[in-house]
């Protein structure tokens, strides 16, 4: 067996152990202590749940991913070029800087209805959902790394007569990487969760099957769609953490404090 | 020395500093004045170590002679009066500090590409400066997988790559060990030799200092002002023999009583 091998078993081995483990510790449990299906489905009615409403629940899937994804590529673009705006000098960061911070601190159920009387029902509503709880994290991340960058190399580009373009594309966005990467993986999990809340108010997706599901009282449903939106979340991280050791292979061990 | 056929040699640059004065403030703090009064003129082509304890001002000093900072009072001129001329400045800090996500070779060939030189031309001085320092084998690495002494090597290498007139380092091998170290110093004063170019070195080391230079500056602890100006008496071929010989001995302890006096 290879080491590479060997490290992928490792690493994938023990989640494993610790998955089967616990859902049949559930199936078990729910069963042996009687409890009604409404409360808590066993895995395996869940999962019978999943198979019987795969034509239902894979469009949904589709749905939400789409209007996550579109949300989650606006948040990053959005929030680069607002990192960018506020890393060009403090006093703009220290005018705009706070208000930023309107996006972390915004209840998103409180302010999806006010997203529907703006965009109307459907996948508009649901990509601003997805974009405002996603854009803080890479505002915030991106706006450290750029304002991270090693001060002597901010001198070499000096004495080169670099522009500010220059300066910008070659050293501060490079450099930001690492931090931009990181706002990302936390923006990819939140983004899930702002379209699903998005979509309990402006319809479609998960989130309006997991809402009939609860009034058809059919909960093993519910546990299913809640299951699709998170292996979203989890395809997302996963995309993010792969461009990130793909962007990353080379900087490895290099010390990034000046 | 006759200049290498491939490159023709640099003219040197020469510097004058008359009366530089550098005071920093922070509001509820007394002001520090980094350099006070400082006179010094650096003739074309020379190779002039600033010696002087850790703080005392140094790398103030160097950082406005590269124009990196400006002088409180005081001026600095290049050449026969003025500025510096575009492009004859290079500078190499005290770490490393190279772009992580570059190899060696794009690394190096960064001041070319930030002064908008053609590609092809790049791509040729930098393998040229790479081969100077001697890492011709790594040119395809990235920074995380060499050692400190092969990054110090590329950062010279980037300080080279524009055939500056004037060369300015600050304590570049300060971090080194001591055989990296000796390696780098004999390289660097045979590329000064080659080259012709001014060499201005900061360091707080008597040894590399008297190794290294033709002349030695010595400068007091903070305000950094200049305590001893002294012509180095030794042969101008200098290889490791030398740190046994007598003369050496007798010029490093000229720079310890200067250094002692400051």
């Amino acid at each position: 067996m290879s080491a590479a091998h060997r490290r992928l078993l490792e690493a994938v081995l023990p989640p494993a152990a610790t998955f089967v483990l616990t859902t049949a510790a559930a199936e078990f449990g729910i069963r042996a202590a009687g409890i009604s299906p409404l409360l808590l489905p066993t895995p395996s009615a869940v999962v019978r749940a999943a198979l019987q409403h795969a034509s239902t629940l894979l469009p949904a899937l589709a749905m939400t991913a789409q209007a996550v994804v579109i949300g989650l590529s606006m948040s990053i673009a959005v929030g680069l070029l607002v990192a960018i705006a506020l890393s060009t000098s403090r006093w703009v960061e220290r005018a705009f800087y706070p208000y930023a911070i309107f996006f972390q601190i915004v209840p998103i159920v409180a302010i999806a209805p006010l997203l529907v009387i703006w965009f109307g029902y459907g996948m508009r509503a649901v990509v601003a959902a997805a974009f405002i709880v996603s854009v803080f994290p890479v505002i915030a991340n991106s706006l450290a790394g750029l304002l991270s960058v090693d001060p002597a190399l901010r001198d070499l580009f000096r004495l080169y007569g670099a522009s500010r373009a220059a300066t910008l594309w070659k050293l501060s966005l490079p450099w930001a990487l690492p931090n931009v990467l990181t706002g990302l993986r936390i923006a990819a999990g939140l983004a899930v969760i702002g379209a699903i809340v998005g979509e309990f108010v402006g319809g479609g997706g998960l989130g309006v099957v997991v809402l009939e599901a609860m009034r058809q009282q059919r909960t093993d449903l519910v546990f299913a769609a809640v299951l699709h939106a998170a292996a979203l979340g989890l395809a997302l991280f996963a995309a993010v953490n792969a461009t990130s050791h793909f962007a990353l292979r080379r900087w490895h061990s290099q010390e990034k404090d000046p | 020395m006759a200049a290498s056929e491939s490159q023709p040699a640099a003219r040197g640059l020469a510097v004058s500093v008359r009366g530089a004065r550098r005071v920093f403030r922070s509001a509820g703090e007394a002001d520090v004045v980094a350099v006070d009064g400082v006179d010094l003129a650096i003739a074309t082509g020379a190779f002039v170590a600033m010696l002087g304890p850790s703080g005392c001002g140094k790398s103030t000093l160097l950082r406005m002679i590269a124009g990196l900072d400006g002088p409180d009072a005081g001026e600095i001129e290049f050449g026969d009066g003025g500025d510096a001329p575009k492009n004859a400045l290079a500078y190499v800090f005290q770490d490393a500090h190279l772009l992580p996500w570059r190899n060696v070779l794009d690394n190096v060939a960064l001041p070319l590409e930030l002064q908008g030189r053609a590609p092809s031309e790049r791509r040729n001085a930098a393998q040229r400066a790479i081969e100077q320092v001697g890492l011709a084998d790594a040119a395809r690495r990235h920074p995380a997988q060499l050692s400190g002494g092969m990054r110090m090597r590329v950062s010279l290498a980037r300080a080279l790559v524009t055939e500056p007139r004037l060369l300015l380092l600050d304590e570049p091998f300060a971090a080194l060990d001591e055989i990296t170290r000796q390696e780098l110093d004999d390289q660097l004063r045979a590329l000064w030799a080659t080259t012709g170019m001014t060499v201005l070195f900061v360091t707080h080391s008597i040894a590399e200092a008297a190794f290294l230079a033709e002349r030695a500056v010595v400068l007091t602890r903070r305000p950094a002002r200049v305590v001893l100006e002294h012509a180095l008496d030794l042969p101008a071929q200098r290889d490791a023999a030398l740190r046994g010989d007598a003369r050496f001995a007798r010029e490093t302890r000229v720079l310890y009583e200067a250094l002692q006096t400051s």
